[in-house]
Parts: structure tokens; sequence; C-alpha cells
């Protein structure tokens, strides 16, 4: 009997079928000497379409927000040498923030590999500190399975980017096809099922608590885990705030809602993160930028639960009663089930809430984001709180780094899960206009805007021709205040006012810049024209438009807790 | 506090890289280790000498688990275990000192391996401080070279480290 042969390809054909199995619609690239052979399968067909940005930090960047704002993976597709290592931005700023992403890279041949061949990097080395996993395919038997296992990997646990780098010769070999439904590694099992017994004391802390707080980050919009949490938010009438990364997690414009915690969080929430006395920290990892000093942090004595399903973020930076490692959604699924069954002396008790939310809406009474709204010149606030009207605030906003990602933050209410995308663990300048492209492509016909500022929008700003390729009529809100606006701010806090090499001297007339790829543009310069301005713009369905606001250059962002400071020790707007 | 830690690991290239990335990355401290595959080819089993608060070992152990080559991780040092390492030491061993160094090693149980006119080479097995005290011993003007294994350990008892 004769054998059942499947098909020899070659190996650029097994790559490009892979992606095809995995349902990739997009894949974000750049072509290059080692990449010659994939290119020329991907000519070949047209189920994966190829997106061609004009930098490979911007490919990254949206693959990235691809994924970021639509639960599918991004892919992205770059050669050897600078191709690669043009990337690591944008890898290294997903590996921070756990997006689910799979880098393919092209390699030197086999045979040149370590002769410091024509642009040959040790890809695997470079991007091994900020990849979850990479593999350097040298044989093309394991070609498929690699592939699978990337996919595998990057989407499970804890997700992140993962790196398949290719050596030339291999995509030029030919061999069977077989691509695995699924794969199986003794080495590589994460955790899924939240314990039993943790759950059950986290249940009993919750129902007895006086001062309770939810604090939730990025992990509940990872895991799509938003429905619960509001539920649990919903049955247990707690105060909840979310992190720079969760935002979206809870709705925005919720009255439990107590705005976002942290550095330039809100006064209300981290006023609460330090009072309570059991707070319930669910896909946050109690960093840096969010709690400030563990040590202060600790001055007060609370019972903390963490759900995570990353065991090594429980007791990082603070020690926890009741760590829970599992799928988010799952946990919270079954805490709200045994919270269903009310003790017996509940309804008998007076609420027992009463007194801390008294406590909240004192704090809430300080009105921490006050801004002059009467000033004569552009607030960059006021440009947020107009978005947020004119899109509905149902807009995905993507936004750089700095202060105008704080406002997009703080101003910008957001109600659902994925309609925030912005770089809060790298915190990479450039990252707003490529991710805006790939939340555009994954959600075609959505509102996108990108929230930047005149200095982090000139480090992609290539990508302006990739939009215009595409027909991506993503907004570009850039609000110019000729500073690196952020390092301005810390200059005059802690900096005796030396802004050293914050401003931004020769600007370009963004406007005509816009023009000179084929975009239109708008200078605004009064208050007034702020409203009419973007509404003229986002009636523009079909188009990019570059809308230039001049803001007054003084403006700070309150409040802040200054670097190693703790939690309550926050700098207050003079406003107040 | 110092810890033993053992790691089994997928037997592939870079993944000794990936672990001494890790710590290094991450400010942990190495004071040995050592890899070699075990009975199955298709792993190796790794011990790290580290030292830390209980705080840091306990994310040393998890940011280990995390790899994803790596297989299982025991911090040996948390119950009874065997530590083993090896020395390889050649000394000068002329004319008089000749018997001297050779009774010096039969006191540690030290093995002469390799003899020439004026030196001795000699093995010699046992916890990193026997291999110390060894060394003190000596007339430190007599030790031309010195190589050592870094520590292996394993549990003792039932307690099995395996997949």
């Amino acid at each position: 009997m004769d054998r059942i042969r499947t098909e020899e390809l070659s190996g650029a054909e097994i790559v490009v079928r892979c992606l095809q199995a995995e349902g990739v619609e997009y894949v974000f690239g750049y072509p290059g000497g080692a990449v010659l052979w994939i290119y020329d399968e991907l000519f070949k067909q047209d189920k994966v379409r190829h997106v061609l940005v004009r930098h490979e930090q911007g490919a990254a960047h949206a693959a990235d927000a691809y994924s970021r704002s639509s639960e599918k993976v991004g892919v992205c597709l770059v050669t050897s040498g600078p191709g690669l290592t043009n990337a690591v931005t944008g890898i290294a700023t997903a590996y921070m923030d756990s997006i689910p992403m799979v880098i393919i890279s092209g390699q030197v041949p086999t045979h040149a590999i370590g002769e410091d061949a024509f642009q040959e990097c040790d890809a695997v080395g470079i991007t091994r500190p900020c990849v979850k996993h990479n593999f350097l395919v040298k044989d093309i038997r394991d070609l498929a399975v690699t592939m699978k296992k990337a996919f595998h990997i990057a989407t499970t646990g804890r997700p992140g980017p993962v790196l398949v780098d290719i050596p030339k010769d291999i995509t030029a070999q030919r061999h069977e096809f077989h691509y695995p439904d699924s794969v199986a590694m003794r080495s590589y099992n994460p955790v899924t099922k939240g314990h039993a017994g943790q759950i059950r004391k986290a249940v009993a802390l919750l129902q007895e608590a006086k001062r309770p707080m939810v604090y939730s980050g990025g992990g509940v919009i990872l895991s799509n885990a938003s429905a619960q949490l509001r539920e649990l938010v919903k049955a247990t009438g707690f105060p909840c705030t979310n992190t720079l990364m969760g935002l979206g997690g809870y709705p925005g414009t919720d009255a439990q809602f107590l705005g976002m915690l942290g550095m330039h969080g809100t006064y209300e929430a981290n006023m609460a993160m330090q009072h309570c006395d059991v707070l319930i920290a669910i896909g946050a990892r109690f960093d840096d930028r969010v709690i400030g000093n563990p040590k202060h942090f600790a001055q007060n004595l609370r019972k903390i639960i963490h759900l995570d399903i990353d065991p090594s973020s429980i007791s990082k930076r603070v020690k926890v009663d009741v760590p829970i490692v599992g799928n988010i959604p799952d946990v919270l699924k079954e805490i709200l089930r045994q919270l269903e069954a009310p003790k017996a002396d509940q309804a008998a008790r007076p609420d027992p809430l009463r007194a801390w939310w008294k406590q909240i809406d004192q704090w809430r009474g300080k009105d921490c984001l006050k801004y002059d709204r009467a000033a004569k010149i552009i607030k960059p606030q006021f440009v947020i709180e107009k978005l947020y009207e004119v899109t509905g605030g149902d807009a995905i906003i993507t936004s750089d780094v700095g202060q105008h990602q704080m406002w997009a933050a703080q101003f910008y209410k957001f109600d659902q899960p994925r309609r925030w995308i912005n770089s809060g663990g790298l915190g990479t300048m450039g990252f707003g206009l490529p991710a805006a492209m790939g939340a555009q492509l994954a959600n075609p016909g959505a509102t996108v805007a990108c929230v930047t500022g005149e200095s982090s929008i000139q480090m992609c700003l290539q990508e302006l021709s990739t939009c215009k390729q595409y027909r991506l009529p993503v907004k570009i809100i850039n609000l110019n205040n000729k500073y690196m606006g952020m390092v301005r701010q810390w200059q005059q806090f802690f900096h005796g006012n030396r802004y050293s090499e914050s401003y931004m001297d020769a600007l370009p007339d963004f406007v005509k810049l816009a023009e000179g790829y084929g975009h239109s543009g708008l200078l605004i310069d009064k208050p007034q024209d702020v409203e009419p301005a973007l509404r003229q713009a986002f009636k523009r369905k079909q188009d990019l438009v570059f809308l230039d606001f001049l803001t007054d250059q003084t403006e700070n962002v309150y409040p802040m807790i200054p670097g190693g400071k703790g939690i309550t020790e926050m700098i207050l707007s003079e406003e107040l | 506090m110092r810890h033993v830690v053992s790691i089994l690991v997928e037997n592939e290239a870079g993944a000794l890289s990936r672990i001494s990335g890790l710590f290094s990355a991450r400010g942990y401290n190495i004071e040995s280790l050592t890899v070699a595959p075990t009975e199955d080819a298709s792993m190796s089993r790794m011990t790290v000498v580290t030292s830390g608060s209980d705080d840091v070992i306990e994310q040393i152990t998890k940011q280990l688990n995390k790899l994803v080559e790596v297989v299982k991780v025991v911090d040996l040092s948390e119950a009874e275990h065997i530590e083993r390492e090896l020395m390889l030491i050649k000394v000068r061993a002329g004319g008089k000192e000749r018997e001297d160094m050779k009774r010096m090693a039969d006191i540690f149980r030290g093995r002469v391996v390799d003899v020439s006119d004026n030196t001795y080479t000699i093995e010699l097995t046992g916890s990193g401080a026997k291999l110390d005290a060894f060394i003190q011993a000596l007339d430190q003007s007599a030790i031309l070279e010195t190589v050592r294994t870094g520590a292996s350990g394993i549990g003792r008892g039932n307690r099995i480290l395996k997949v």
C-alpha cells in the first residue's frame, strides 16, 4: 500500500501556511535579504495580508496594538541584523505590558551563523531578556512545530512576545508540511485554576471588610475579565481603581470608580489604597509607578488578596496575605459564586461600608483634577475633555509617552476594555502612531485617535506614510507645548527649573508636514477653536487629520507622587 | 542566606544563557553554577549556589519556573541534602616536600591523579568548606593551580527531583 504522503513545501511556504492556519489576517513588516523567500510566498497568496511599515519599530508597535485592541495575536516580520534590532524597542514594549505577539525574523544562512556575515546579529541573544521565549530554527523539520509553539506560548499563561528566528537556507529547503493542532511541552504548563482554599479565605476577608478596595490592572484586560470585575464590584458595593494599564477594565464613568491610581492617580484612589483594610489586587503588580515606596505603603496594616496568572508577580514588591494564582475570569466567577450565599447576620447589620464611602466622598471633594477652565491659552486637559465629548467616549485612544499620556488617562473616561492603548511598562515614546495603525486595522470602522506630543510624535513620524498607503483614517491629537513636557515638569520640581535639553527647538510645521505625506492638518491655538476643530476632523471618516494644538507650556500633571515617595505624599495642583 | 537551587532544564542550546541571563538581569548572586546532562539526555540538571533573603530566594525560584525551558526547580537547602564539589589542585612536590604533600592529601582523602618530577595533581571531593580547608592547610607558595567544579547537590533519602 502506498504511504499517504503530505505535500513537500519550502520553509518559506511552511511559514506562510502556519500563519494561515493560525488565522493571521495581517503581518506587519519590512522586507530584506534574509526574508526574501518568505516575502515571495506572501506575494503568491492573499489570505495573510502584509502591511509595509516605514521602520521596523513601527511594525512591532503596530502588531502589538493590533493585539491589544482585539484579543488577536499581532504578527511582525523583519529581516536579519538591523531589521531585528530596529524591532527590539517594540518587542521590549510588548514584553513589559505582557502583550501576545509573534515576531518572525530572518537570519543569515545556518552555515554563515557566527561568521559576522552581512546583516548578521544574534537575534536570540539580543532579544532574550525582552521576550517571553524565543527560538532559532536550525532544522526545517522543526519549523512548523516551532511556529505552533510560538503562538501557544505567546497566548497562554501570562502572555508575551515570542520570537522565531529563521535562517535563510531553512526557508529555501523543502519538507513535508504538517501543522499540529496543539503542542504539549513538559516544561511549560501555566497554572490556570485558582486554589479552592485560598479562594475561600479571600471570600471570608471580603465579607468582613469595613474599608475594602478593589485595585485592578492590565491582567483584567488581557484575560478578558472586565465583565466579572464589574459583577464583583457591583455585587459588593466596593470602590474600585484601575492602573494605567487597567483602564477600561472597570467603567470609567461609574460612581464606584475612583479613577486611576498611582504616580498621577487621583487623590481619592491613592488615599483609599493606603487606608483600606482589605485590598483585592486583580491582575496588577504593585509596581513603583503605582504604590510608590513599598515601605511607606506597608506602614498601614491591611489584608491583601492578590489574583494573578503569574506567580512571580505575587509578593514581589509587597507581601500579600492571600495569593491566588489562576485565570482571572474563572477565579472571579468562583469568588462571586461563594459571595452569593450571604451570611445570616448580614441583613440585620447597618450598611457596613457607609462610613468608608463617606470618607471616600470627602477625598473626592478635593477635586484633584481641577484645572483653570477659563484660561486664555489652550489647556491640554481641556483638549482631552473635548476629545471625550466629541467622540462620545467611544474611540480607541492610543498614546505616546509623557504628560499627554497622563492627561489622556485622567480625562478620557474609558467604559470598555481594549480602548486605551499605551506603553505603560517600558514607556516608549514613538508608540502612539504605529499603535493607532494596528488598532485601526484590527477594528475597521472604529474611531481611532492618537494622543501625542510634539516630541513623541517625531519618534515614529515616518509611519504617516504607512497610514497614507493603507488609508488609515486615524486622528492625531498633538498636544504641542514645545517641551518634552514630563521631563520639563521633573526639571521644574526636582532640578531647580534648569530645563536641560527639554525644549524642542526648530519644530516642523506639522500642518505642512501632514500635507507633505498627503494628509491634512489643522493648527489650533485658541480654546474656543478646540471643539470645532475636533468636530471637523472626526467628521472626516476616511481621512487622517493631524490636529496640532498649541497648549499651555507651563501646565503640569497633578496629582503627582515624586519618585521614591509614598502613595499619599502627593503634590497637588496650585488650583486647589 | 546561602541556598542551593537544583534545576531540571531542557537540554537545548541557549538554556544555560537564559538562566545565567536571568540572574544577571535581576541582580541575583551566583556563587557557583554546574550543569550536565542527566540519565535522560534530553534534560540537564543544574545546581546553582546563590544567596539572598527569603524574599529574594522566593523570587529566584518563581522567575526560574517562569522560564519556558525550565522543567522543575527545587531549593535543596530547604531540607536535608548532600553537596559535593570536586577540585583538582596542582601543587609543588619536589624533594622533601613530596612526602608531606602525599600525607596531607591522604588526611583529606584526596587522591594523587597525576605526577611529575616536582608536582602532584591531587583530586579532592567534598563540601566546599572541606576544599577550602585543604587549601588553607597547604603552604600557599606550594599551590601552582586550582580548578573547582562548584557544588552539585542532591536531596537526602526519598527526596527525589525527577519529571
